[in-house]
C-alpha cells in the first residue's frame, strides 16, 4: 500500500470576491511517487486546485474553505504557506513573470537564501541542482538572455533546491514551442524517475503531456472532478468531448473512423496505440471524406523584398528576408522563439526600419511610410490585450482609433457597431472592459484595430493560453473574418492552430525563411521541423500505421473534417 | 531588445568591483557636496573627477547617451527658467553688476549671471555622471544584500532590487505599447498640440500600469511561494564582503567632503566671488 501524499476530502473552496464556489466537494487521493495530470478547460478550477495544493489558496487568495485537505498527512489548515513550499514546489505557468533574481545561479538559490543557508552552502547545492536540470553552464547568465526551455529548467532547478516532495507544474508548456514542450515533458519524467518525487501536472495540452507516460488522469470541470481515470480509459471514454477538451489527434482520427476505442488499444501513446483493428475503417473513412478545396490565385496584397536588419548595429536579426502575401491569404509565421518572427512584423507595422529591402503594399512601395500611415492598411494586434486597452468602457476603446483620426461622430458610431457586432461584441457594447474574460478582451483588441479597417491584421499568438473551446472560438472568429476578405497573418509557435487554420506557412529560424509552404507539407519535412523546433503530427504516424499511401491527404482532410465538427459548438 | 537604459551593466572595472554599500555612501557623499557647494573651484574638480571614474568604470558613453541627452534637455530647461524667473540672481549674489549687453531693464545680461549660472550647470554636470554610473554599475541583487548589512530591513532592500531590476522590463512594455498606440493613430510626436499630447499619454500609461500590475502579482506569488519572508533575516547569494579597494574608496571620499566643505565655508560663503 503506498501512502498518500495529498487527500482532498469533501473539500469545497470559495474565493471571496465570488458569489458561488469555484471548487465544489472534491475527493482526491494522490499517493507518494505518483504523477498525475489535472486537465480542464479554462475557468473549470484547474488552476484552483492547484493553488489549494501550494497555499496560494486560502494564503494568497482569500476565501471560504471547508471540507479538509491533508498534505503528507499533515492539515492544510495547520500548516502556512511556507511550511507548504517546503511540502510542494510549484513552478508557475510564465516562467518570465517568476524569476526574481537576475541571473541563474541567484534565482535557483532564492529559497535558500530565505532559509538563511550560509553562501558555501548554497554555492553547493545550486551547482548540484543546476547539473540535474543540465544548466550548469549558464549559471551566471542573465535569465532575460535564456530561451524559453532554459527558462523553464531555471524554474524547476529554483523548487528543487527545497527538496520538496512534490513537484506541481500549472501549464508548464503554454510558451514553449512544440520541440521545447517536449523535452520539457521529458525532463519531468527523468527528475520524476530520478528522485521519485510526486508530480502533479496541469495542463490542457493533453497529447503533448502524454508524450511521457502518467499514471492518472484528473479531468476537472466547473469545479468538480469528472473524472479519474488512467489515461487510457479516459481516452477510450467520451469525457474529454463533453469537457471540451482536446484528445490526441490520433485518437480523434480514430473516432471519426467510427473506431470503437477500448482501454486495451492502450491508446495513451501513439507508439503503444493497437490500431490493426481499426484500420480498415480508417481507410474508409479517408476514401468517403472530401478533401478540402484549394484556394484560388489573387493579386499579392503584401510583398517584403531582400529585407535586413539588426536591433545593433553589426549583429543582423533577419537575413533577406522575401515573401510575397496573397489577398484574402490567411498565412502562419512560425519558428522557435527569438528566430525573428516578432521582428518581422514589427518591420512590416513600421515599429522598426530595415537596414535594407523594401515593402510593398499592393505594389506600392511603402517602406520609408509611418506607422500611423501603415496603420489603415495593416493592423497589429499584439498578444497580450492588457497592453492595448486604454480605455474602460467597450465602446470608447474601439473607437478610440476613430475619434484620433477625427473621422465624424456619426460616422464613428456606425462603424464601431459594425464592427462591434462582426465582432461578437454588440451585447456588451457598454460594459466596462474589467468584466471581459481574457478571450473577450482578445476581441475587443481585434475589434479596435479592425475598426480602421484595415486589409491586412498581423496576430501575435492570437490563442496563446486558451483553452481548446476558446481556441475554436478565436479561430473560427478570424476564419469568418478572413472569409470577408480580409488578410490575416499570424505570427505562432503552436502547430496546430498552423496546420489547421494557415492553409499556407513561413517558416523563420535565425531569422533566416527556410520554407514558404503548405502547412502540411512543412510539418512533413523533418529538416524543416528540427531547424525550426517543430514537432511532427501524430496523424502522419497514425496514417503510416493503419498503412494510408497518402499521409499529407490524411491529414488535410481530418482538419477539415474536425472543423467542420467543431463548427456545431458555436 | 534595442532601448536599455539605466540597467545594470556588466564589466570588469574597479568601480564595478567596489560593493553597492560603497557605492551608495560614495554617492550620497557626492551629492551632498554637490548640493552644499557653490565654490566653482570644487565644482570644476568635482567635475573633472567625476569624468577620471567614468573613464575608469569602462562605462561607454553611447550607452548611457540617451538619459544624458534627456538630463541636458532639462538642465537647458532649467537655466532659461532661472534667467528669465530671476535674470539678477547672479548680481544680488556676488554684489557687483558687469552688464555685457543691455536688453532693457532686470534682463541685462551680467557676467555675474552668467557665472552663476555656470556653477549650476556645472553642480548638474558633477551629479549627473555620478548619478548614471551608481546606477549602471550596481548589479541590483549585490545592492539589496548591501543595504540590508548596513542594517536596512531585507524586505525594503528586495523591493528596491526588484524595483532596479524592472527598469529595463518596463522601458520594453513602454516601447511595445506605445508603438502598438501610435499604430492605432495616437500620436505623441510634436505634430501634436501639447494638451492632446498630455491626453495621449494616458492611453500608454493606463495600459502600462494594468499590465505592470498583472507582473506584481504573479512575482510577489513566486516570491511568497518559495519562502519569502519567512524569517526575520535571510541569506544573499550575490553577498560580498569589504574589500580593501571598499575601505580605501570611503576613505578617499571621506577627504574629498571635508576638503571641498573646508574649501567652500572657510570665507563663510558657499560662493566663490571672482569679482571682488
Amino acid at each position: 500500500m503506498k501512502k498518500p501524499v495529498i487527500q482532498f476530502e469533501n473539500y469545497s473552496f470559495q474565493y471571496r470576491s465570488q458569489t458561488a464556489p469555484t471548487l465544489h466537494e472534491i475527493d482526491l487521493t494522490i499517493y507518494e511517487g505518483e504523477k498525475i495530470l489535472i486537465v480542464g478547460p479554462s475557468g473549470s478550477g484547474k488552476s484552483t486546485l492547484g493553488h489549494c495544493l501550494n497555499g496560494l489558496v486560502p494564503f494568497s487568495y482569500k476565501g471560504e474553505v471547508s471540507g479538509s485537505l491533508k498534505i503528507c498527512g499533515q492539515d492544510a489548515k495547520d500548516l502556512d504557506i511556507f511550511s507548504l513550499s517546503k511540502k510542494v514546489g510549484t513552478v508557475l505557468q510564465d516562467p518570465d513573470g517568476q524569476f526574481i533574481g537576475l541571473t541563474v545561479a541567484e534565482d535557483i538559490a532564492f529559497a535558500l537564501e530565505n532559509d538563511c543557508t550560509p553562501q558555501t552552502q548554497m554555492f553547493d547545492k545550486v551547482a548540484e541542482v543546476s547539473k540535474m536540470v543540465e544548466m550548469e553552464d549558464y549559471l551566471d547568465s542573465s535569465l532575460h538572455h535564456l530561451s524559453g526551455g532554459q527558462k523553464q529548467r531555471v524554474s524547476l532547478a529554483g523548487v528543487m533546491v527545497d527538496d520538496v516532495e512534490i513537484l506541481l507544474f500549472d501549464e508548464p508548456l503554454a510558451n514553449l514551442d512544440p520541440a521545447t514542450g517536449k523535452y520539457a515533458i521529458e525532463l519531468i519524467d527523468r527528475i520524476q524517475q530520478e528522485t521519485n518525487k510526486t508530480v502533479v501536472i496541469i495542463e490542457h495540452r493533453l497529447e503533448d503531456v502524454l508524450h511521457c507516460p502518467v499514471d492518472r488522469i484528473i479531468v476537472v470541470d466547473d469545479g468538480r472532478i469528472i473524472s479519474d481515470m488512467t489515461p487510457d480509459e479516459l481516452l477510450a471514454s467520451p469525457v474529454l468531448e463533453q469537457c471540451s477538451i482536446r484528445e490526441p489527434l490520433y485518437v480523434k482520427a480514430a473516432k471519426y473512423a467510427a473506431c470503437d476505442i477500448t482501454p486495451e488499444m492502450k491508446p495513451a501513446h501513439l507508439d503503444t496505440f493497437q490500431v490493426e483493428s481499426c484500420k480498415g475503417q480508417l481507410v474508409d473513412w479517408f476514401t468517403k471524406v472530401d478533401s478540402p478545396q484549394p484556394r484560388e490565385k489573387t493579386e499579392s496584397v503584401l510583398e517584403l523584398k531582400e529585407i535586413n536588419f539588426g536591433y545593433t548595429p553589426g549583429k543582423r536579426t533577419i537575413h533577406g528576408v522575401s515573401f510575397s502575401i496573397e489577398k484574402g491569404e490567411m498565412v502562419s509565421i512560425v519558428g522557435k522563439n527569438g528566430a525573428g518572427k516578432s521582428t518581422l512584423s514589427k518591420l512590416i507595422c513600421g515599429f522598426e526600419k530595415p537596414s535594407s529591402g523594401r515593402i510593398y503594399y499592393r505594389g506600392q512601395d511603402i517602406t520609408e511610410d509611418t506607422i500611423k500611415e501603415r496603420a489603415s492598411r495593416i493592423g497589429m494586434v499584439m498578444q497580450n490585450p492588457n497592453q492595448m486597452i486604454s480605455k474602460q468602457m467597450i465602446y470608447d476603446e474601439v473607437a478610440l482609433g476613430l475619434v484620433i483620426r477625427g473621422v465624424p461622430e456619426a460616422e464613428i458610431k456606425e462603424r464601431v457597431i459594425k464592427t462591434l457586432k462582426i465582432c461578437g461584441l454588440y451585447p456588451f457594447r457598454n460594459w466596462p472592459i474589467s468584466a471581459l474574460s481574457f478571450g473577450q478582451k482578445k476581441r475587443v483588441t481585434i475589434a479596435s484595430i479592425l475598426v480602421l479597417e484595415p486589409e491586412v491584421i498581423i496576430l501575435d499568438e492570437p490563442t496563446a493560453g486558451q483553452d481548446f473551446r476558446h481556441y475554436t472560438e478565436i479561430m473560427e472568429f478570424l476564419v469568418k473574418l478572413n472569409s470577408q476578405g480580409v488578410t490575416i497573418i499570424m505570427i505562432t509557435h503552436d502547430m496546430h492552430l498552423m496546420l489547421e487554420y494557415t492553409p499556407r506557412a513561413i517558416v523563420i529560424a535565425g531569422g533566416r525563411k527556410i520554407a514558404d509552404d503548405s502547412a502540411v507539407n512543412v510539418l512533413a519535412d523533418s529538416t524543416i521541423i528540427e531547424k525550426a523546433n517543430l514537432k511532427e503530427t501524430s496523424l502522419f504516424e497514425l496514417a503510416h500505421q493503419a498503412g494510408i499511401s497518402e499521409p499529407k491527404q490524411f491529414v488535410e482532410r481530418f482538419i477539415a473534417y474536425d472543423r467542420e465538427v467543431r463548427q456545431k459548438w458555436q | 531588445m534595442a532601448v536599455e537604459m539605466l540597467s545594470y551593466i556588466e564589466r570588469q572595472s574597479p568601480v564595478h568591483r567596489l560593493t553597492g554599500v560603497t557605492k551608495l555612501i560614495c554617492f550620497m557623499i557626492w551629492s551632498s557636496i554637490a548640493m552644499l557647494t557653490y565654490d566653482t573651484r570644487v565644482l570644476v574638480f568635482l567635475f573633472l573627477f567625476s569624468i577620471c571614474v567614468f573613464i575608469v568604470s569602462k562605462v561607454k558613453l553611447e550607452e548611457v547617451a540617451f538619459v544624458l541627452l534627456f538630463i541636458l534637455l532639462f538642465l537647458m530647461i532649467n537655466n532659461l527658467a532661472i534667467y528669465v524667473f530671476s535674470p539678477q540672481e547672479g548680481v544680488k549674489i556676488y554684489g557687483t553688476s558687469h552688464v555685457l549687453f543691455e536688453i532693457g531693464g532686470r534682463y541685462s545680461i551680467t557676467l555675474e549671471q552668467l557665472f552663476y549660472q555656470l556653477n549650476v550647470t556645472l553642480k548638474y554636470f558633477t551629479v549627473i555622471p555620478a548619478a548614471i554610473l551608481f546606477i549602471v554599475t550596481t548589479n541590483p541583487s549585490e545592492f539589496a544584500a548591501s543595504l540590508n548589512r548596513i542594517g536596512v530591513s531585507y524586505r525594503i532592500s528586495y523591493a528596491v532590487a526588484l524595483a532596479l531590476r524592472y527598469i529595463p522590463d518596463i522601458q520594453r512594455d513602454f516601447r511595445n505599447i506605445s508603438l502598438s498606440q501610435q499604430a492605432r493613430g495616437i500620436d505623441m510626436s510634436r505634430k501634436e498640440k501639447l494638451p492632446k499630447r498630455i491626453k495621449n499619454a494616458a492611453s500608454i500609461i493606463i495600459p502600462l500600469i494594468l499590465s505592470s500590475l498583472d507582473k506584481i502579482e504573479i512575482i510577489s506569488n513566486a516570491m511568497e511561494l518559495r519562502g519569502f519572508g519567512k524569517n526575520k533575516k535571510r541569506s544573499w547569494y550575490r553577498a560580498r564582503p569589504f574589500q580593501k579597494i571598499d575601505v580605501f574608496t570611503l576613505i578617499l571620499f571621506a577627504f574629498i567632503l571635508l576638503v571641498s566643505l573646508y574649501a567652500t565655508f572657510y570665507d563663510g560663503n558657499r560662493f566663490y566671488n571672482p569679482f571682488l
